[in-house]
């Protein structure tokens, strides 16, 4: 047996060379590696074991629109405008472009959510950094709006034209920013759902009230109609201005003006937006920081 | 297993310290009444009662570079949470770790397999989790297949593995990250004992590229053979850190001296006669559950006959406490039968020394009739006794044999002998002192 003292090793730490831990640079990357591959398993195993795959993304969205259209043009005789550039008058593409981007926002903020949890078993067995696994469900979601938004694409510019081409570079940084916008929220809310279990059915209900305020089904004139009819009886409230606070507004309505008027984002969305994300994503890394140490052993 | 321990504890460490703990403690809320809804926080402004459990109280100790290391102790030491907290899965309440080199944990196998992606698919996702580059898997690829050997399953879905295949692959990838520093929670028992034999290969192997690893088991034999330094945790306290072997000896002794023994077991049989109860006699003759090997031991069995039974015959056996019989010994083999018993009286069987190795062991006894047909009574588990290290001192197994090494050939000076303490046994072979006493 060697003889080794009860504190082994002790007098040699200090004057060992101390190799650097691993640098910051080099765990960043590895981050970022991971990152990329917990997307791809949401992305491969989203519809993994099922006959139609990938196919589900676009029937889900197309299903979604062919109610809403059913309900809300047909029957309650909702009708969109005209399409600024496109001279598209259709209540379904009209839906459709803000219909995705809140499905991305509702699927990434439920999803991103639940990533902590959903993905329990695996944070307390390995180490990486907690925020990846509520990106990556993010990000996976991302991608999945960007093939949705692919078909779009390809329905609008058969019927309004090959001009909207032109326009999707304005795509680019609406997807960034909501990206960014979502982000914010799923971080905060996956470390508030570890605590409190609740947070989920509060927030699926939130979320159908989110829908409904924010002008998906219906056009922002019918707020400014109901304004004037306001203002007419004597009550001066200023609703549409209110509507407008609501970022996700902002957001479909931005991709409205590339989608459904064929034209750029206008200054004031991506201003917003851009506002929205900066504020959300600062509140998510703040608490985010506050709370994730301590997250492992309360999930 | 002996041939990793002689690689092991012989190798000189580098002189660094692979981690250092200072001062670390851990505490976790135990909630006695747990409310995770918002409504009971907004009402009460509080997330229900808890109490603080501490995990570990202030824990310093220094892993040398190179070294195999185990963290040893009962449930509710504090190992795990501490290995926990090496590995960066759990952030200590106060105090510091300081890692030198990559850390990787290996807490549970194949933790993070998507079900529905297939053995290769997983094998980069689950590289990447513990800390692989995509370059780095590429190049170890083939090795991660043929370490895990799962053949051509490997572009299967993993839901349609074997536990054992799932099991394997989830090690060869970890086995592969190649970290400084392994952390390994006690999975040294997994797959068949082939695998587990590459398994021993491939930490052997390890510990030869002077990387550091640490073990968390409750083996501890397997400790004993495999690490080369211990720390010894109970209820979140350091008690002791030093040579594994003395370490795990020490542990044994002072667990079994803890527990209360008397289990009680079981009894059947027709009931005659019955053994009522069982003494542990050592030489100084008083009532004992914890013998060292080598020690003398006399079993006493008090019998009480409610009418007179002719030509019973008794028996005593020990098994180990995983169920295996290690021994036994009737009357009727010794040829040591009475006529006929009634009433009340004792019988001894005596083992002049007693060759088990430690562990802890259940004694039996029965009383049946001297054709061995029919069960007066059967007592299972009558006693449990503990066995502390004594001498000889061997190396592993359920007994101990006197065994000695000698008769090098062709002779060549020893670079080590009689340092320990089985080896002073040994000596006591008058033989083997007088070859060996070139090299005192």
């Amino acid at each position: 047996m060697t003889t080794t003292t009860n504190s082994p090793g002790a007098g040699d730490t200090t004057s060992g060379p101390r190799a650097p831990r691993l640098g910051v640079a080099d765990s960043r990357s590895r981050s970022i590696e991971l990152l990329g591959s917990l997307t791809m398993r949401e992305i491969r195993g989203q519809y993994k074991r099922t006959t139609l795959g990938r196919l589900w993304s676009f029937i889900n969205p197309l299903a979604t629109i062919g109610i809403f259209t059913a309900v809300f043009s047909t029957i309650m005789k909702i009708t969109p405008p005209v399409g600024t550039n496109s001279g598209i008058h259709a209540f379904a593409l009209f839906l459709g472009a803000a219909l995705l981007p809140w499905n991305f926002i509702n699927n990434a903020v439920m999803g991103g959510m639940n990533a902590l949890v959903g993905n329990a078993g695996l944070l307390q067995k390995v180490y990486f950094p907690r925020w990846i696994p509520v990106i990556a469900t993010v990000l996976s979601l991302a991608v999945t709006l960007c093939f949705e938004l692919l078909v779009l694409v390809l329905i609008v510019a058969i019927v309004g034209g090959p001009s909207v081409l032109l326009y999707l570079p304005g795509l680019i940084p609406l997807i960034l920013l909501t990206t960014v916008f979502v982000s914010g929220i799923a971080l905060t809310l996956s470390v508030l759902l570890v605590y409190f279990r609740d947070t989920q059915h509060f927030m699926a209900l939130l979320m159908q009230v989110w829908f409904y305020l924010t002008p998906i089904v219906y056009p922002i004139s019918l707020v400014a109609e109901q304004e004037q009819r306001l203002a007419d009886g004597g009550h001066s409230v200023p609703l549409e201005t209110l509507w407008k606070l609501n970022p996700a507004f902002r957001i479909t309505d931005a991709f409205r003006e590339v989608l459904y008027d064929f034209s750029w984002p206008s200054w004031g969305n991506l201003l917003g937006i851009a506002l929205w994300a900066a504020a959300s994503l600062l509140m998510g890394v703040l608490v985010f920081r506050t709370f994730s140490g301590r997250v492992v052993e309360e999930l | 297993m002996s041939v990793l321990d002689l690689m092991g504890s012989r190798r000189p460490a580098s002189g660094h310290t692979a981690v250092e703990v200072e001062n670390v403690s851990k505490s976790f809320r135990v909630y006695a009444e747990r409310n995770q809804s918002l409504k009971a926080a907004v009402l009460r402004r509080k997330r229900g009662s808890f109490e603080e459990f501490w995990a570990l109280r202030d824990v310093s100790l220094q892993i040398p570079e190179g070294r195999t290391f185990g963290l040893m102790g009962h449930n509710g030491s504090g190992k795990s949470t501490l290995l926990k907290c090496i590995a960066r899965i759990l952030e200590p309440n106060s105090g510091s770790i300081r890692t030198r080199g990559s850390v990787a944990a290996m807490l549970e196998l194949g933790s993070g397999f998507h079900p529905d992606l297939t053995g290769r698919e997983n094998i980069y996702l689950n590289g990447s989790i513990l800390g692989m580059s995509r370059k780095e898997i590429d190049r170890k690829l083939d090795e991660i297949i043929d370490f895990a050997g799962v053949g051509e399953f490997i572009d299967q879905p993993v839901k349609n593995y074997s536990s054992g295949m799932y099991v394997r692959l989830g090690f060869s990838v970890s086995i592969h990250v190649d970290p400084d520093i392994l952390l390994v929670d006690e999975i040294l028992a997994v797959g068949d004992m082939q695998f587990q034999e590459r398994c021993r290969e491939k930490f052997a192997q390890f510990k030869d590229d002077g990387k550091t690893v640490v073990v968390v088991s409750h083996g501890v034999e397997e400790m004993r053979t495999f690490c080369d330094e211990a720390a010894w945790l109970d209820h979140g306290k350091l008690v002791e850190v030093g040579p594994a072997a003395a370490i795990v000896d020490r542990y044994i002794e002072a667990g079994h001296n803890a527990r209360a023994v008397e289990t009680g077991g079981t009894r059947h049989g027709s009931g005659e006669i019955l053994v009522e109860r069982v003494e542990l006699l050592d030489a100084a003759g008083t009532d004992e559950r914890t013998f060292r090997t080598g020690d003398e031991l006399t079993i006493r069995l008090h019998y009480r006959a409610e009418k007179p039974v002719d030509r019973p015959v008794f028996a005593v056996s020990v098994n180990s406490i995983e169920g295996v019989h290690v021994w036994s010994h009737h009357t009727w083999d010794a040829e040591y039968i009475p006529a006929q018993l009634r009433g009340s009286g004792s019988v001894d069987v005596r083992i002049p020394a007693l060759r088990l190795q430690p562990g802890t062991f259940d004694l039996n006894t029965s009383v049946v009739d001297d054709e061995l047909s029919h069960s007066f009574d059967q007592w299972v588990k009558a006693v449990r006794f503990a066995v502390v290290p004594g001498s000889p001192r061997e190396s592993g197994g359920l007994v101990v044999m006197g065994s000695t090494w000698g008769n090098l050939q062709p002779p060549s000076p020893l670079a080590i002998s009689g340092a320990s303490a089985q080896a002073a046994e040994a000596r006591e072979d008058a033989d083997l002192a007088s070859r060996a006493s070139g090299t005192p």
